[in-house]
């Protein structure tokens, strides 16, 4: 076993609030720069820059970790990461299905699809900044049909925060870790159900990147390792 | 005259959807929120509470605040689960087709105010 350092949580020049230097090379390039092994990219309810960013990291010997930051009913924000890039736009298409609205570049931002050549090959019309239908229990159970890991937002944030939202982390609700902000706050999260914490930047700047991140001490570098270093399997552990 | 939730629910023709024998509780004030966490933090004992959240957590929130009574806003519906478990804690829900500003704009002319804050 060996330790891979992650910073799951980065958003790309897809979500509206964004910079647009988050291209997939520059994004790459940061994390290289900062020694991360893993990254995990989160834009807000759409997944469609995840293959432009894994193309060009796999080039650089860094592993991505497909994702999205879906916005629930009650406006908690839920990052749900995947193995494969099917399960992970099986998921993209419920989540359009339930979200409505049309975004409005003046007032949110662009919204920019990128091919591995980080060529524009459109701009997202959706409201990508809004919340879908779904309400929270069920989207957790979708991720984890569809093979994913279902973890907590920023859960020391009061804005679409799982605590700030809805006051407590609902109880029996099958989150699979908290995502903290600032691992400062670990003592202050009431540790209900017993989740394990991770750290991640949450960036939406080159600059944020890898700022935070949280180490595994695992086998490889999987979903289903990270998966069993938040159950603690076998001596892996999570360290933020 | 005590304002109770018999009254508001007829003058604001609120939906019943759980507590229908509890509507003769007093309505001390209001609040109107849709971040629970501020909710806890600040609504009083007694209120009504506004709200456009459905979750079931709202039941636990009123319940541990004291609160009368909710009014689910936008006709929104709330889970089966929230339904079963504001009977089990005896937790009046109505829904209102109207919006958080214009339920609360109604409850003014009716007279719900909130005692100043000392």
């Amino acid at each position: 076993m060996r330790e891979f350092k992650a910073d799951l949580h980065i958003h790309t020049c897809l979500s509206p609030c964004a910079e647009l230097e988050m291209s997939p090379r520059l994004i790459v390039s940061a994390a290289k720069r900062r020694g991360l092994d893993v990254i995990g990219i989160c834009d807000h309810n759409s997944a469609e820059n995840v293959p432009a960013v894994a193309k060009n990291a796999a080039r650089e010997g860094i592993a991505v970790i497909g994702g999205m930051e879906v916005t629930s009913r009650e406006e908690v924000h839920i990052l749900a990461l995947f193995d494969k890039d099917e399960d992970l736009f099986s998921l993209q298409e419920i989540v359009y299905e339930h979200l409505h609205g049309t975004n409005d570049e003046k007032l949110y931002g662009e919204q920019v699809i990128v091919n591995e050549e980080e060529e524009v090959i459109g701009f997202s019309k959706r409201l990508l900044i809004g919340s879908t239908e779904i309400a929270l229990e069920k989207l957790v159970t979708m991720i984890h049909d569809l093979g994913g890991l279902a973890i907590a937002a920023h859960v020391d944030r009061e804005g679409f925060g799982i605590i700030g939202q809805l006051g407590f982390i609902p109880q029996g609700l099958p989150l699979d870790a908290l995502e903290l902000a600032d691992p400062a706050n670990q003592r202050t999260i009431p540790q209900l159900n017993r989740l394990p914490f991770i750290t991640s930047s949450d960036a939406h700047t080159l600059e944020r990147i890898g700022q935070r991140c949280t180490t595994f001490l695992m086998e490889s570098i999987s979903l289903d390792e990270i998966r069993r270093c938040l159950s603690g399997e076998g001596g892996r552990m999570v360290r933020i | 005259m005590t304002m109770t939730l018999k009254k508001i629910v007829d003058a604001l023709n609120l939906v019943v959807r759980t507590g229908e024998t509890l509507l003769d509780r007093p309505v001390r004030g209001g609040y109107a929120g849709d971040l629970l966490s501020d909710v806890l933090a600040h609504a009083r004992p007694g209120s009504v509470w506004i709200t456009l959240q459905t979750h079931t957590n709202i039941v636990a929130v009123a319940s541990a605040k004291e609160l009368c009574g909710i009014i689910i806003v936008n006709g929104r519906t709330p889970d089966e689960e929230t339904l079963r478990k504001a009977e089990e804690e005896q937790i009046p829900i109505m829904i209102s087709s109207l919006s958080t500003y214009d339920v609360v704009c109604r409850l003014c002319e009716l007279g719900v105010k909130n005692d100043a804050r000392i």
